[in-house]
């Protein structure tokens, strides 16, 4: 008895966060436009998307940039992250600190801390800036994801391949970054993760041109979401489902080997 | 002993570095700098030195909203706990398969774009939403009742919104509790009630506020929470920072206020710290 409402509770949990998610991708089926009640099953709106080409591109834009900074912030992450834990140098530990800050300030004072300096320096806000700023607030959470992996067993296991006369890239590609996979995905995930979903950074450093899915819906909002926006985020909840599926199996899998 | 090339060491520190000092301490110092600047009538920056920004802030309006955006912001955070402490309780007994599906569940709604989530609410909520079409087409209520477009309002977007952020650390903490010391304590006689407030709280001290912090920090920047969810002209900090930046155009005073909740939030840090919390641990889950 007791079991079962400790499942009713998680699944009241659950019921909560799904809840806004579920409306929206029932009613980008929906044939009425006004959202009240379910009229009847169409892909009208799918359709409709796709003739919606600035729709289209705010959302090519969204995950081209969510994809380039994912990359270039896992890159500079992981390698910082090792570079940090191996070397010693002047300033290390305080470029240790500064590396939090990213993470522990609230985001509008990274926005607007950015904004004043593209315009500073001059550089004219654009889609470029928003990649930009979206890297300069993945990087630590890269950086803290990898750093979790490392541990006394990398440096032994490094050294054994040094002694066993591997070059520095033999080390670094077959033994250091496999055995930072973990975190070095982790870290992935949460970049990709947190571009798609910031609002905020991208407000505030975007031009009047640039043209993302978030900044696109903020303008929408004030007259109303047309039903191709859900239809378009029921296509983006599946991507993300998908990838998310995909980590789950890799989990397993490396699970499953740590039995073995 | 292990060979090491300066290659290696410069590929790997030079990128960070420069990140660190260009991209994130320039900026902050640039906008400390700026908080002691004045601003003249078309909103350009005057070199004259000045503490007014800050003096400007201790005025009844700007305190009273800092109050309010602080007492939304606890509030969200203690619902926050009060829903995930059961929650990762509960979870943190099941099987670990079903312990990993759940917490990559959890971040399923994040992952889509917040501002849609927080669109659902509207269409869920507003007066011609379907909770009160619903309501009133089964005559339970006979007006529409104003859910959203209020405070009740902004902090159910800030619990929504930041709900995960709770659950993933205070999930890590209370995983980590040693499952035999809390049977000890219902073979000694413990209830659930005092179990929970004598073993489990006290042993996951850190996690819960590691959660707290990655709540509390936040919900008083989203601004776009208030804006879509709350009525007009309710503010909080977020939007009135946001507001000097791009409607009032006085970006001193802008980032005076920046400046004063960075050092609230490394106050709030230090804290983390002095109970016992690593750096490590925020945000990395």
């Amino acid at each position: 008895m007791k079991k079962v409402l400790k499942n009713i509770f998680i699944g009241l949990v659950f019921f909560f966060l799904f809840l806004p998610i579920i409306v929206l991708v029932c009613f980008s089926f929906n044939s009425s436009e006004l959202n009240i009640v379910f009229e009847h099953f169409t892909l009208r709106w799918y359709y409709e998307l796709f003739s919606n080409k600035q729709l289209i591109e705010a959302f090519t834009n969204t995950i081209l940039i969510a994809i380039i900074s994912t990359i270039v912030s896992t890159v500079i992450g992981t390698m910082g992250a090792i570079g940090l834990h191996k070397y010693n140098f002047p300033f290390k530990n305080t470029i240790n600190k500064l590396l939090y800050i990213p993470i522990v300030i609230p985001e509008i004072v990274l926005g607007i801390s950015l904004l004043s300096i593209y315009t500073l320096f001059k550089l004219e806000l654009s889609i470029y800036t928003i990649l930009l700023s979206h890297i300069v607030f993945c990087i630590p959470f890269v950086v803290v994801s990898v750093r979790s992996a490392i541990n006394k067993n990398v440096d032994t296991i490094e050294q054994a391949a040094y002694d066993l006369g591997a070059s520095n890239f033999q080390t670094l590609f077959l033994i250091t970054l496999p055995t930072l996979l973990s975190g070095i995905r982790a870290g992935a995930l949460l970049s990709f993760t947190l571009s798609l979903d910031d609002v905020i950074i991208s407000y505030f450093t975007s031009g009047p041109s640039s043209n993302t899915l978030p900044l696109k819906i903020y303008s929408m909002i004030k007259t109303g979401i047309t039903p191709d926006v859900y239809a378009l985020s029921s296509i983006l909840l599946l991507i993300v489902f998908i990838i998310l599926t995909f980590n789950i199996l890799m989990q397993m899998r490396s699970i499953g080997s740590d039995a073995r | 002993m292990k060979k090491e090339s300066k290659f290696f060491k410069y590929l790997s520190l030079l990128p960070i570095s420069f990140y660190v000092i260009v991209l994130i301490f320039l900026p902050l110092l640039y906008i400390f700098c700026l908080s002691f600047l004045t601003t003249d009538y078309y909103g350009g920056i005057n070199n004259t030195l000045t503490l007014s920004n800050y003096l400007n802030l201790i005025d009844l309006v700007y305190i009273k909203l800092f109050i309010k955006s602080f007492l939304i912001a606890g509030i969200s955070t203690f619902i926050c706990i009060c829903i995930a402490y059961p929650f990762v309780i509960f979870v943190s007994q099941k099987k670990k398969m079903t312990k990993n599906i759940i917490m990559t569940l959890v971040m399923v709604p994040f992952l889509t774009n917040s501002l849609i989530r927080t669109y659902g609410w509207i269409v869920l909520l507003r007066k011609t939403g379907i909770v009160n079409t619903f309501l009133q087409d089964i005559n339970v209520i006979s007006s529409p009742i104003s859910f959203i477009y209020n405070d009740f309002g902004i902090i159910l977007g800030m619990v929504y919104t930041l709900l995960p952020f709770m659950i993933l650390p205070l999930f890590s903490a209370v995983d980590k509790i040693d499952k035999s010391v809390i049977e000890a304590s219902y073979d000694l006689g413990s209830t659930s009630f005092k179990t929970f407030f004598k073993i489990i709280v006290p042993q996951t001290k850190v996690g819960l506020f590691n959660g707290s912090l990655m709540v509390f920090i936040p919900a008083i920047g989203y601004f776009f929470i208030a804006d879509l969810l709350g009525g007009g002209k309710l503010m909080l900090i977020g939007n009135l920072i946001k507001n000097q930046f791009l409607s009032a155009r006085n970006w001193p005073f802008g980032a005076a206020i920046s400046i004063s909740l960075v050092l609230i939030t490394f106050g709030l840090v230090k804290i983390y710290q002095k109970i016992g919390g690593k750096m490590d641990d925020l945000g990395g889950f």
